[in-house]
């Protein structure tokens, strides 16, 4: 059943990347334990409008938990304090009446702020590019069925796929590494034997453009594997160290 | 305007091979000569982007978030159809066509779903390729399952998660070709007119959405991908940002709207909950293979689920419809679910519900396997309802999903606008009244994939196109246009926000341009969508300014446009005198309630052409003739 709960808000606002950015204070009143995190914010935010004031910008989408959008840190954990749960699937009913909820935006070097919850995540496209795919044109596969996959093979490689891209785990990350996130692709693809051809030259390739983004070094705080909303786990880190450490070794790419 | 769909002579088998090979070539050397503008990045925009990429064109493509990934293909869940027959259950190119055309309720080009079913084949074999981790047997080959419409199992998954993975296939292709520099990306961009030069698409004026500066952008061709206009409902499970904006400009600048009153509404969504509700969350169409659909046979029976004993349950789809059960299509499967609440059956808070329960699934086959098929599903439906459907059955209820309306295009998916082209859910192409499921993710794929790369080098090679700069004096009136419009919304400054008009009118057309239609209804949405729209350019309020990252002015662009377009798909709905998929005309029905077509008058795709403000719209029609499949009354029963 669903009650009506009342809330005190801390909010981050910041008018511009060049603008330090400051705390705001705000009431929620008559928040429905059914809402969803977004939906008690678009509630904040229609008042804010009707009071003549800039509402507050965050990024969201789907709101299905999927398409990786959203994502503030809440009371400082990325995604809120639910395991497993992107932002847009945090419902209210997971706060009490009273209430005091400080929400900021993702914070990383990588992720430069550019408005209030609004980060910029650019340098996850820049990962992808320098390795996040297979290289296969159009026109030029093979029969589907010519390449058999291990059942369980094809579910740990999904296992990793599953990654939204939301930026989370950096953000939980003291180092605000992308670890996480990067080993999700190398992972899932060196899993395949369609993604092995490319194997090193990916693995090196992304992990220098980690670097080159201004990502920080993985040093096992888990962290990551905590927050993330898709609960990929550190075991991918894993394989992304041996899968470099071959490739650094062994490969012609190196 | 003539619509000439250019269907291509010769058997059906070979009219794709046939035109193909008439179709002209752009030598490869000349191919990075042309600039070929893509709008959107889902599953259509992204394939094509990485295609035509991959052959050398020179290639801007928009997306309007900071991600191609996030496109809202990456929600579809179910799967993606193809004509494998891997199971050995009987599928073929010809079934898979026979039923989509059947499916479609017989308002679809038969020539167009045949070279769907075609190009299908190839499709799993691309996504394969690119490493996309599809479901598969212990022995490591690919797995099946099975959706509505179809009495044999033809649909490839990855978990509840396929257009994830698809999407995120053709988007590391995309990302590919981005890196190698064959193509531009535009993120955070809302293209707000299509640019048009001498009678031909050559550009379009986008809106950057960090700094709110407008840009010209300049082309040979433009590709429009943009999706559906499912919000037009404003609750409906598709993504906040999906909209009818770019389609509905082209339309203004003379691409045909075809069919906008064709909408879907699929049969298992979660129920609506509360006035502030945000948007309707999908459970995945294949939850109905192991799924029972079930009401409490009296009225008003308000006993919890366990509690109803099994001789007093209607498992009425089962029941209605032996041979199909519960995977009859969605449009069947919506339209009973409310006449089974609409007699005071529903269950939940609201009786605007129905179960569908796995209890005998996992009696059958345990836990573990029914949670590795769905198991992400379920676990979003206990984060958004708080219950646990492994314990207690899922309520479910109708919601807006897809369009199968869209811009009109020819047979090479080119719109009435010249050097426009439409792919995806943009087009109206293939699903004719009614899509089934898991047809979606293979439509936008085969489109941008394998159809495009080929039809637009047709057009350009055989097409005289004049250098153009982004300084012709038509990109700057166009620009300034969409400034004029921008300056309009910031300066109304009334009392109401954009979101509660936007639910407004998402009231009314779901009242009386949802699943079910009457002519009374229509008439009075009509009225109701004009009066809206007038209060919405005189009392909306839009804060903060145009130079500037601002959610409120996106959202209110795109509502004042659906505040237009609405009055379409109800004119198109009382145009269209009988019922047909998902157009149900309360008017027009069998004995037993399902919806009668009028072949004799309405075997056609209606395609709207704009007239100018203040005049109605123009009705074209393009027959439909069927040669293949004959024309029947659908039954699933």
């Amino acid at each position: 059943m669903s009650q009506s709960i009342r809330l005190t808000l801390k909010i981050w606002r910041q008018k511009g990347p060049a603008d330090p950015g400051r705390f705001e204070t705000f009431a929620a009143e008559d928040i429905s334990t059914d809402m969803s995190f977004l939906e008690m914010l678009d509630v904040v935010n229609e008042k804010l409008i009707l009071e003549g004031r800039e509402p507050v910008a965050f990024d969201h989408d789907c709101r299905e938990g999927i398409c990786g959008s959203c994502g503030a840190v809440v009371n400082g954990r990325p995604h809120g304090h639910l395991r497993g749960t992107t932002l847009c699937q945090l419902h209210m009913r997971h706060f009490r009446d009273g209430d005091t909820i400080v929400i900021e935006p993702f914070r990383a070097r990588a992720f430069p702020v550019i408005k209030d919850l609004v980060v910029d995540r650019s340098a996850l496209d820049r990962l992808m590019q320098a390795g996040g795919f297979v290289s296969v044109n159009t026109g030029s596969a093979p029969e589907a069925n010519t390449l058999p996959v291990p059942s369980d093979r094809a579910e740990r490689a999904m296992d990793a796929a599953a990654c939204i891209g939301c930026g989370a785990c950096v953000a939980a990350c003291p180092n605000a590494s992308a670890m996480l996130f990067t080993s999700a692709k190398v992972s899932h693809l060196a899993l395949l034997p369609q993604g092995r051809p490319e194997a090193a030259r990916r693995v090196l390739s992304m992990v220098r453009a980690m670097d080159a983004c201004g990502f920080g070094n993985c040093s096992n705080h888990r962290e990551c594997e905590m927050t993330c909303p898709k609960e990929i786990s550190i075991v991918h880190i894993a394989r992304l160290n041996r899968e470099a450490l071959k490739a650094g070794f062994l490969s012609p790419e190196r | 305007m003539r619509l000439d769909a250019k269907i291509p002579g010769g058997p059906l088998p070979q009219k794709w091979d046939r035109h193909r090979f008439e179709l002209k070539l752009v030598n490869p050397a000349n191919k990075r000569k042309f600039d070929i503008l893509v709008v959107g990045t889902g599953l259509a925009g992204a394939s094509a982007s990485a295609s035509l990429g991959e052959l050398g064109y020179n290639v801007k493509t928009f997306c309007i978030h900071d991600s191609p990934r996030r496109a809202h293909s990456i929600a579809a869940q179910g799967g993606i159809n193809a004509a494998k027959n891997y199971p050995n259950d009987g599928d073929s190119i010809w079934r898979l066509f026979y039923d989509t055309v059947k499916g479609g309720d017989f308002r679809a080009r038969e020539a167009n779903v045949y070279r769907l079913a075609q190009i299908s084949n190839a499709i799993i074999d691309h996504c394969v390729a690119q490493g996309v981790p599809f479901a598969r047997e212990y022995g490591g080959l690919l797995a099946n399952r099975s959706f509505g419409g179809a009495q044999l199992s033809r649909t490839f998954y990855a978990r509840g998660q396929t257009g994830q993975q698809l999407l995120l296939g053709a988007y590391g292709a995309l990302m590919r070709q981005v890196a190698a520099g064959r193509v531009r990306l535009f993120p955070r961009r809302e293209i707000l007119d299509i640019v048009v030069v001498h009678g031909k698409a050559r550009g379009v004026v986008a809106r950057n959405l960090l700094n709110g500066e407008i840009e010209c952008h300049e082309g040979h061709a433009v590709v429009l991908a943009t999706g559906g206009y499912g919000n037009a409902y404003y609750l409906s499970t598709n993504a906040k940002a999906s909209n009818v904006t770019a389609a509905f400009r082209a339309y203004k600048r003379g691409a045909a709207f075809a069919n906008p009153c064709f909408t879907q509404i699929h049969p298992t969504c979660i129920p609506v909950h509360g006035t502030y509700q945000s948007k309707l969350t999908l459970m995945s169409e294949s939850l109905r293979n192991d799924g029972r659909v079930w009401v409490p046979k009296r009225a008003g029976d308000k006993r919890p689920p366990h509690q109803i004993p099994e001789a007093e349950r209607d498992y009425f789809l089962e029941r209605k419809y032996p041979s199909f059960g519960n995977l009859v299509p969605r449009d069947v499967a919506s339209r009973n679910v409310k006449e089974q609440c609409d007699q005071g059956k529903g269950v939940g808070e609201t009786g605007l519900a129905v179960y569908l329960d796995f209890a005998d699934a996992i009696r059958r086959d345990g836990r573990a396997v029914i949670e590795r098929k769905y198991g992400n599903l379920f676990q979003m439906y206990e984060k958004i309802t708080g219950d646990d459907p492994y314990e207690t059955p899922m309520m479910i209820y109708p919601a807006v999903h897809y369009t199968m309306g869209g811009l009109w295009v020819d047979y090479n998916l080119m719109s009435t606008l010249e050097g426009l082209f439409v792919l995806g859910e943009a087009n109206f192409s293939d699903h004719g009244a009614n899509r089934l499921g898991a047809s979606a993710l293979m439509q936008g794929l085969a489109d941008g994939y394998f159809i495009i790369p080929y039809t637009l080098g047709g057009y350009l090679a055989g097409t005289s196109l004049e250098p153009v700069s982004a300084s012709d004096p038509a990109f700057a009136a166009t620009a300034r246009e969409a400034e004029e419009r921008i300056r309009r919304l910031l300066e109304v400054n009334g009392r109401r926000t954009v979101d509660e008009l936007h639910r407004e009118l998402g009231m009314v057309l779901w009242n009386h341009c949802g699943m079910s239609r009457t002519n009374e209804g229509l008439a009075k949405a009509r009225a109701r969508v004009q009066e809206l729209r007038e209060e919405f350019w005189h009392n909306v309020r839009v804060p903060g300014a145009g130079r500037d990252l601002n959610q409120s002015l996106e959202k209110a662009g795109r509502v004042a446009d659906f505040m237009e377009f609405a009055e379409l798909m109800i004119l198109d709905a009382l145009a269209r005198q009988e019922s047909c998929g998902g157009h149900f005309n309360e008017a027009y029905q069998t004995e037993e309630n399902e919806a009668r077509r009028d072949d004799e008058r309405y075997c056609h795709v209606a395609a709207w052409e704009f007239a100018g403000l203040e005049r109605e719209p123009v009705r074209h029609e393009e027959p439909l003739v069927f040669e293949h499949v004959p024309l029947t009354q659908r039954s699933y029963k």
